[in-house]
């Protein structure tokens, strides 16, 4: 997992098939305090104590393919090695908040990446989850939530067409590079 | 920058220009459990994505699909034509997208090259 994207693209998708209705991914960057921290919360059926204590292991899975289930190790062994770490909280029927943290000026902490056409792409994919989506730099902040997207489209129109595909480009991309300071999306310094 | 408002104006456009939208599309779905996004499956939903804005493709459905157990073969996608097979393509890169777009999706021809599988449509 090259980019911090990645394991973000890869907790979101267990919170899909978790069955949840509703994920809040929440990034937060603070040079000053020199934290980078990364929350996942959904509304899917969540962990019970049994499962969550060894959740990051990565011979425990839900899966039944296979017996081996690498995106929470994955994800705690990035931020155990960029000075941070993993937090899960869960309950059966309360849905599950997976929250990474890492050092922001570590040498082995991979760059967020190309966020906006993560999310993006999570939005058009699964029309019937509402995402919300919160990114803080240094204080200044770009937040929307998938609910006000799909009511201003309406019912008729897919998420898929076109010129949707382009405003949402253009949405993501202009309001998260804006925090930046209008460079890059995927800056990192 | 695109605001909210920029998207009901986009509604409003797109509502008054009289299209039939009909279900049955294309359905194209890319695998996104851990081993593909390890193996970069987000650049290929990217491309896939990008792709059908740039050739103004309308009514295709784009979906993921968690680990199906070929990991080695990832980054998978399934083309589902409407009335025919279901078509697995295999490590597919982001440069293969605009081929397999072109030739499958718009003019029904397979790219044999990559096919991983083949599944026919139930009757």
């Amino acid at each position: 997992m090259r980019e911090l994207a990645d394991h973000i693209q890869d907790i979101m998708q267990n919170s899909v098939e978790a069955g949840a209705t509703e994920v809040t991914l929440e990034i937060t960057e603070d040079r000053q305090r020199d934290v980078f921290i990364i929350r996942i919360s959904d509304n899917g059926r969540g962990m019970d104590e049994a499962v969550l204590k060894h959740v990051t292991d990565p011979f425990v899975t839900s899966r039944r393919t296979r017996r081996v289930g690498l995106g929470l190790s994955l994800l705690e062994m990035t931020a155990k090695r960029s000075g941070g770490g993993v937090r899960i909280e869960s309950a059966p029927g309360r849905g599950t908040v997976v929250e990474a943290s890492y050092v922001h000026s570590h040498w082995d902490r991979p760059p967020l990446g190309n966020i906006a056409a993560t999310i993006k792409g999570f939005i058009v994919v699964n029309p019937e989850i509402t995402l919300n989506y919160v990114h803080s730099v240094d204080g200044k902040v770009f937040s929307f939530t998938s609910r006000e997207i799909a009511a201003a489209l309406g019912e008729e129109i897919p998420l898929t067409h076109p010129d949707v595909l382009s405003w949402l480009d253009s949405f993501l991309t202009g309001g998260i590079s804006d925090l930046y300071g209008g460079a890059r999306e995927n800056e990192d310094r | 920058m695109k605001t909210v408002e920029d998207l009901r104006r986009l509604r409003k456009r797109l509502q008054s220009q009289t299209r039939l939208r009909h279900s049955g599309g294309t359905q194209i779905i890319v695998g996104m459990g851990t081993c593909g996004i390890a193996a970069g499956a987000r650049e290929v939903m990217a491309a896939i994505l990008d792709e059908i804005a740039k050739r103004q493709l309308e009514d295709i459905t784009v979906r993921q699909t968690g680990c199906i157990g070929m990991c080695e073969k990832e980054v998978l996608v399934d083309v589902v034509r409407p009335g025919e097979p279901r078509i697995t393509y295999g490590k597919v890169k982001p440069t293969d997208v605009p081929t397999i777009i072109a030739e499958h999706v718009v003019n029904g021809r397979l790219v044999d090259e990559l096919v991983v599988a083949k599944i026919e449509e139930p009757q």
